[in-house]
């Protein structure tokens, strides 16, 4: 069987398929320049193809596409947050992605778990009752749960968490799931490049090129392209690419880090998070356990990760599954987290004509990476902003209309 | 583990020790327009670069500024407010 395996693979006959084509170089100018090759640039680059016919685009990555935090993220996917505004748009998105394998005829391995938010003491049950009805009342399924029903979901945790934080309650939200970070870039990638987007590796944006308020090109690593479109959905790298056109917003970067466990037998199929332990689990698809935490402290622009996040990490896991004390921790990583004072988003327009912002992703914007790409292609093509994210507008902060999403967002995922 | 210096205890492990923001000049509240004053509330310089930072010592209470590079966290100097040319 191996020996078929590798044969089939070193086969002329069978081609390792491409997933978009290598574009030489870039044209003069497009219809419209996405500036970031992650989740969300490439999701909107497909739906302004495909919603809206507009096919004459670039998607210019610095790296390669997904290298950014799509490639580096947990892949926690749910819709259980506090506000109404915040559990339509991401349950918009849970709708998205339930069908996306099929839309995008790629095996994204996304799998519905379900998810606890372990809650440890009587005011984070408050929080969780009242999540538990925001989202009852908007149509999700979400709800509180006690010890016995946690137990019998995980009977591997500790309810107690080793004397140190014995858990209430939670919140149980049956649409939780996880899925395949690369594939989603990918398969957004490959959809758009067959529908005649370009899609441009190791190309950097390095300046935009602004005349009376409007937008007229960008400058790249690989020289000029004229255009008066431009989105920028850079993730962390967001405050460079504003400064290039003088925007102002309350964006900071700070490292978000993560680690997997060596692989092992499947056991916890569903997925867990403390806010109180700052700890979030799942187990993948090959058996490794993805853990991740809160924020790193302060600012900080590079992907260096700590020895200190791995100690904090593992101790907390090890208050709420004993079990794992000899188990390894192979690979640990970080991501460039851009941070906005209210957990929110931040989409649309901006005051520069043309200047579209996709940003303020921070710890949680994997999930959102359908329907952010679906909101911005509309938002490209109208030249307005559609209903739904009208909340997380960047005006909002001028005018003191801050979203109340802290509570639901804070613990890192 | 990494270290920071405060300046009226020496070098101290990082954990003793609470980030507080970029320095930050306050607008006239009397005199600015409304948008200063919500730029002001809000916005952040969030591009990397050397900045001036208040850091917080918690085991002794003290607040100090350190000169950052965001980029390679590397800190340049520490020292007490208004205390920058004494260094
Ligand atoms: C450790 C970690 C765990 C996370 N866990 C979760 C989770 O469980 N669930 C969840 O929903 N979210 C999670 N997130 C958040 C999520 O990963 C991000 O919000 C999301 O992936 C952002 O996608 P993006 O496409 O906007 O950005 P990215 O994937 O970062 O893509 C931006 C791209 O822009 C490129 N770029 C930057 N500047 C330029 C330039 N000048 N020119 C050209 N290209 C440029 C970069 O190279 C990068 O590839 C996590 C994040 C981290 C770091």
């Amino acid at each position: 069987m191996p020996l078929r395996l590798l044969k089939y693979a070193l086969s002329r006959e069978h081609p390792a398929p491409r997933f978009f084509r290598a574009c030489e170089k870039p044209k003069d100018s497009y219809d419209v320049v996405i500036i970031g090759g992650g989740g969300h640039g490439l999701a909107a680059a497909y739906y302004l193809a495909k919603d809206h016919g507009i096919t004459n685009v670039a998607v210019l990555e610095r790296g390669y596409i997904g290298g950014g935090n799509t490639g580096r993220n947990t892949t926690i996917v749910r819709s259980n947050y506090l506000t109404p505004e915040g559990v339509n748009f991401y349950n918009a998105s849970v709708k998205l992605f339930e069908d996306l394998s099929q839309d995008l005829n790629l095996n994204l391995f996304y799998s519905t778990r379900g998810h606890f938010t372990l809650a440890h003491t009587e005011s984070a049950m408050r929080t969780m009752r009242w999540r538990a009805e925001v989202n009852k009342h908007v149509g999700v399924e979400s709800y509180v749960v006690g010890p016995d029903e946690i137990s019998k979901a995980c009977p591997q945790l500790d309810i107690s968490c080793s004397g140190q934080a014995p858990i209430h309650g939670a919140l149980y939200h049956a649409p939780g799931s996880v899925a395949r970070h690369d594939a989603v870039a990918w398969g957004y990638a490959r959809g758009a490049d067959q529908r005649g987007v370009e899609i441009y590796q190791n190309t950097e944006v390095t300046g935009i090129d602004v005349q009376g308020g409007k937008v007229r090109g960008v400058h790249t690593s690989r020289g000029y392209i004229a255009t008066n479109k431009v989105l920028s959905a850079v993730a962390g790298f967001t405050p460079r690419v504003c400064k290039m056109v003088d925007v102002q917003t309350p964006i900071v970067i700070q490292p978000l880090q993560a680690c997997v466990s060596e692989p092992m037998k499947p056991w916890l199929d569903t997925i867990l998070v403390s806010g109180s332990l700052h700890v979030y689990v799942s187990q993948s698809s090959r058996g490794e356990l993805v853990m991740g935490s809160s924020l790193d402290p302060y600012e900080v622009h590079s992907t260096r990760s700590s020895l200190d996040f791995v100690e904090g990490l593992t101790s907390h896991i090890l208050d709420m599954f004993p079990f794992l004390s000899n188990i390894k921790i192979v690979r640990q990583w970080a991501g460039m987290a851009d941070i906005t004072p209210d957990f929110a988003p931040i989409m649309g327009k901006t005051p520069v004509d043309g200047f579209y912002l996709d940003a303020g992703w921070g710890t949680w914007g994997f999930k959102a990476t359908p329907i952010s790409g679906k909101s911005m292609a509309e938002t490209i093509a109208n030249d307005k902003a559609p209903e739904l994210i009208h909340s997380f507008r960047l005006s909002r902060f001028e005018e003191y209309e801050l979203t109340g999403e802290k509570g639901a967002a804070s613990v890192g995922h | 583990m990494k270290l920071l210096k405060c300046p009226v205890n020496g070098v101290r492990p990082l954990s003793e020790f609470v980030f507080g923001g970029e320095v930050r000049e306050m607008p006239d509240p009397n005199t600015c327009s409304d948008q200063e004053w919500a730029g002001y509330v809000h916005h952040r310089n969030g591009a990397p670069g050397m900045k001036k930072e208040w850091w917080y010592h918690g085991p002794s209470g003290t607040w100090f500024i350190a000169e950052r590079d965001t980029m390679r966290d590397e800190v340049a100097r520490t020292y007490l407010y208004g205390q920058e040319d004494k260094q």
